[in-house]
C-alpha cells in the first residue's frame, strides 16, 4: 500500500492516468514534471478527484546536473514518500538517432542515464528507511531491439536491466521495484505511429498498473497482460533470423 | 463513409490557438456520440479534445465545477457524486463531453423542471479562430454565450466550462413505474408525476400496439437517504463484439421485443430503488450497442410537437405502423417551460418522441420525409444532434433565431450538419 507518491514525468497520459486512481483514493501526490501550467492543471484535476495533497516541482529531468538539488526540493516537499512513479520519456526518431550521435546519446540520457541518476538517489531514502516501493515505466521495445526503433528500444532496454539490478539490492530493505513494460499505449506520445488508434487505453493500462502497484507482488509487469507472452516468443527468435526482420 | 483530412489531437489548453490560416473548415468533436453529421467534418479538418479531459477545479461547498472542454459526464459524476453533486441535467449517455453537451444543449428526464444543461452553465471560454478568447456567461458576452449554448460548435472552440451542478442526499433513484394504454392516460400520468414532486419522467412506448399507444411511465427523484457512491458502467463491460446481420432486427423481432419489454415492465407498481447509472444509462452498460443494428446502422429520430398538437402524435405512430418500419426504442417526454438561454435550442414546450429505426436505405428516408411534414404542419421541430437528413426548409422554419445565429459562426467552422442545411432543398 503506498501513500505518498512521488510522479517523475507527472504530465505523461500513463503517470496522469494512475495518479488519477490514487486522488479517488486520498493519496498525496507530489508531481514532478517540465512546464509549469501542465503540472498545474494536472494537479488541479487531482485535487478535485480526491487527493488528499498534491504538490508540484518544475524541473527538467533530463538535466543530471540539477538532479541533488531536485531530490532537495522533493524531500523539503514530501519528506515521507513511501513510492516513486517514474513515468517520462520521450519516443525517439530512430532515423534522426542515426544520422546524428548527439540526439542518439540525449535520447539516452532523457530515457536513461537521467534514470540512473534519479533512481540512484531516490533508491537511498527508500533503502534507509528501509521500506516503499520503486515503479519504473519500461517498455516492451526494451526486450528486444528492432530495425525501426532501436535507441528507444536500447534506452528502455538497460532502464529494465538497471531496474532489475536495484530489485537485488533493495530486497533485503524491504523496498520493492516494480519494473512495468507497457505494450504500445495510445498516448499523445504515440499519437503519430500508424495504427495508434489500435493502441491500448491508458485509462485501462493505468488501472492495472495501480492494481499491481496496491495489492500485487510482481517483479515486471506486462501491460496488456498478453505482451509478457508475445515478448518471449519474439525474445526466442534466433539472431539469425531476427537480423533480417525489418520490424 | 466519413473521411476528414486530418485530426489534431491537443491535451493541454496552451496546445490551442489560433487557426484561421486552416486550408478547410475546423470542427472541433467530443466523443461522438451525436447519431447525425453535426460531429463529422468531411473534407476538413478535426480537432478531438476528448484529451483535454482536466476538471480543473471543483468546490465541494457551492457545487461549481469546472473542467476542460473533454472531461466526460462520467468523469464529473465520479468526481461529484461521492460528495453530494449531481449532474443538473443529463442526456441518456454519460460518454458525452461536458463541451459536446453545450454545443447540442442537451436535455434529460427532468426537462420540465430543470430546462437544458444550458440553464445551468455559468460561464466558459470560447475561442475564435482569429485567436480572440472570450469569457461567456449571462453577464458577460451574453450574446456569444446564447448562441454558443446548443450552436453545434460553429460559433468557436469552447476551451472549458463552469456549470452548477445539484445538491443530492443519495446517489439512489426512488423510481416509480406505470403502465398506460393510450396518449390522454400518459398525460394525465405525467401531469400527477409531475405535481408529485418526481424531478425525472420519461415513458417508453410500444409501437406497434395498435390503434393507440401503450407504455410503461418511469417517474425518478433522487433518493432522500442512503450512499453517496458513483458506480456504474464505466465503460469496460461487455461489448457488441460485431455488426448483426441485418435480419436480426427486423418487423417481428422488434415486435417481439416490444411486447415482451412490455410484459416484463407492465408488473412493477411500487416504488424501487436503483442506482443512477441504470436509470439514467441503461445502454452505457453495454459498449458498441449500435451494432445491433447491422452494418447500415440505425436513423433516429427525435421530434417535437406542441402539446396542444398531441393528437399529431397518433397520426405519426399511424403513418410508422403503415410504412412497415419498426422503431425498437421509442421514448416519449412531456418538455417543460423553462427556457434555454441557447439561440438554437432544441427544447421547446410540448411533447418530444425519439425513435430508432434500422436503416434500409430509401425506405426509411421515404418514412422520415413523411414524418416532418407531420411535424411541420404542427410547427414542431428536429433535434440536429439526432439528425442525419432533414431538409433545408425543415431546419430554416423549425428554428426562428438562425438568421440571428448565423452571425455568430466563424468563418472557419464547419460540420457536416452545417453545409447540409445550407444546401437547396432535392426532395
Amino acid at each position: 500500500m503506498t501513500q505518498r507518491i512521488v510522479v517523475l514525468g507527472a504530465t505523461s497520459k500513463i503517470a496522469q492516468e494512475i495518479a488519477r486512481l490514487a486522488a479517488a483514493d486520498r493519496k498525496e501526490l507530489l508531481l514532478v514534471g517540465r512546464r509549469p501550467e501542465r503540472l498545474a492543471a494536472v494537479a488541479g484535476d487531482l485535487v478535485a478527484r480526491g487527493a488528499a495533497t498534491v504538490d508540484c516541482v518544475s524541473t527538467d529531468l533530463s538535466d543530471i546536473a540539477s538532479h541533488p538539488a531536485l531530490v532537495d526540493e522533493v524531500l523539503a516537499k514530501m519528506p515521507n514518500f513511501d513510492t516513486v512513479l517514474l513515468a517520462y520519456g520521450t519516443l525517439s526518431e530512430q532515423a534522426r538517432a542515426e544520422d546524428s550521435a548527439e540526439y542518439a546519446l540525449s535520447e539516452l540520457t532523457t530515457n536513461f542515464t537521467s534514470a540512473v541518476s534519479l533512481l540512484t538517489r531516490l533508491s537511498t531514502v527508500l533503502m534507509q528507511r528501509r521500506t516503499g516501493c520503486i515503479v519504473v515505466i519500461t517498455s516492451v521495445a526494451g526486450d528486444r531491439a528492432r530495425r525501426s526503433n532501436y535507441i528507444y528500444g536500447t534506452a528502455k532496454g538497460a532502464l529494465a536491466l538497471f531496474t532489475q539490478g536495484l530489485r537485488t539490492k533493495l530486497l533485503s530493505a524491504g523496498v520493492r521495484v516494480l519494473t512495468i513494460k507497457p505494450g504500445p499505449v495510445a498516448t499523445p506520445m504515440t499519437a503519430n505511429l500508424p495504427g495508434s488508434r489500435k493502441f491500448a487505453n491508458p485509462e485501462a493500462v493505468a488501472r492495472t498498473i495501480y492494481r499491481e502497484i496496491e495489492h500485487g507482488n510482481s517483479d515486471i509487469l506486462y501491460v496488456p497482460h498478453y505482451w509478457r507472452w508475445v515478448m518471449m516468443a519474439i525474445r526466442h527468435i534466433p539472431e539469425s533470423i531476427a537480423k533480417k526482420l525489418k520490424f | 463513409m466519413a473521411t476528414h483530412r486530418d485530426v489534431y489531437r491537443p491535451s493541454w489548453a496552451d496546445e490551442l490557438g489560433r487557426f484561421d490560416d486552416a486550408d478547410a473548415p475546423v470542427l472541433a468533436i467530443g466523443l461522438g456520440r451525436s447519431y447525425g453529421d453535426s460531429c463529422l467534418n468531411d473534407g476538413g479538418y478535426l480537432i478531438d479534445i476528448t484529451a483535454m479531459d482536466h476538471v480543473m477545479s471543483f468546490d465541494a461547498a457551492s457545487g461549481r465545477i469546472r473542467c476542460a472542454a473533454g472531461v466526460s459526464l462520467a468523469t464529473i459524476l465520479r468526481v461529484a457524486v461521492p460528495q453530494g453533486w449531481f449532474l443538473p441535467v443529463t442526456p441518456g449517455t454519460k460518454f458525452v463531453t461536458i463541451a459536446g453537451a453545450i454545443s447540442n444543449d442537451v436535455h434529460g428526464k427532468n426537462h420540465h423542471c430543470a430546462g437544458t444543461i444550458g440553464c445551468h452553465v455559468t460561464q466558459f471560454e470560447l475561442l475564435r479562430s482569429n485567436g480572440t478568447r472570450l469569457i461567456c456567461s449571462p453577464e458577460q458576452n451574453p450574446d456569444w454565450y446564447a448562441a454558443t449554448i446548443g450552436g453545434l460548435g460553429l460559433t468557436g472552440v469552447i476551451v472549458w466550462v463552469e456549470i452548477q451542478l445539484k445538491k443530492i442526499l443519495s446517489s439512489k433513484i426512488a423510481v416509480d413505474t406505470i403502465t398506460f394504454r393510450s396518449l390522454n392516460e400518459f398525460l394525465h400520468i405525467t401531469r400527477e408525476s409531475e405535481q408529485a414532486g418526481f424531478d425525472y419522467t420519461v415513458a417508453w412506448i410500444d409501437c406497434f400496439s395498435g390503434r393507440d399507444v401503450r407504455g410503461i411511465f418511469y417517474c425518478g427523484k433522487h433518493a432522500d437517504t442512503g450512499e453517496l457512491v458513483a458506480k456504474g458502467a464505466n465503460g469496460t463491460g461487455p461489448k457488441v463484439p460485431f455488426a448483426f446481420p441485418e435480419f436480426v432486427l427486423n418487423r417481428g423481432t422488434i415486435k417481439a421485443f416490444n411486447t415482451v419489454y412490455y410484459a416484463l415492465k407492465a408488473g412493477k407498481k411500487r416504488t424501487q430503488y436503483v442506482d443512477y447509472d441504470p436509470f439514467f444509462y441503461p445502454l452505457d452498460a453495454v459498449r458498441e450497442w449500435n451494432l445491433i443494428y447491422g452494418r447500415r446502422g440505425l436513423m433516429q429520430y427525435q421530434c417535437l410537437v406542441p402539446e396542444a398538437a398531441s393528437e399529431t402524435f397518433q397520426e405519426i405512430l399511424r403513418a410508422i405502423s403503415d410504412s412497415g418500419e419498426g422503431s425498437f426504442l421509442g421514448v416519449i417526454k412531456k418538455f417543460g417551460n423553462v427556457t434555454s438561454p441557447g439561440m438554437m435550442s432544441f427544447p421547446r414546450p410540448g411533447l418530444t418522441l425519439a425513435l430508432d429505426f434500422p436503416f434500409r436505405g430509401e425506405r426509411t428516408l421515404r418514412l422520415l420525409d413523411h414524418l416532418d411534414r407531420i411535424v411541420l404542419n404542427v410547427q414542431g421541430a428536429l433535434y440536429p444532434a439526432k439528425d442525419a437528413r432533414m431538409s433545408r426548409s425543415m431546419f430554416e422554419v423549425s428554428y426562428p433565431n438562425l438568421e440571428r445565429f448565423r452571425a455568430f459562426v466563424d468563418p472557419h467552422l464547419s460540420s457536416g450538419f452545417w453545409r447540409r442545411v445550407q444546401v437547396e432543398d432535392e426532395r
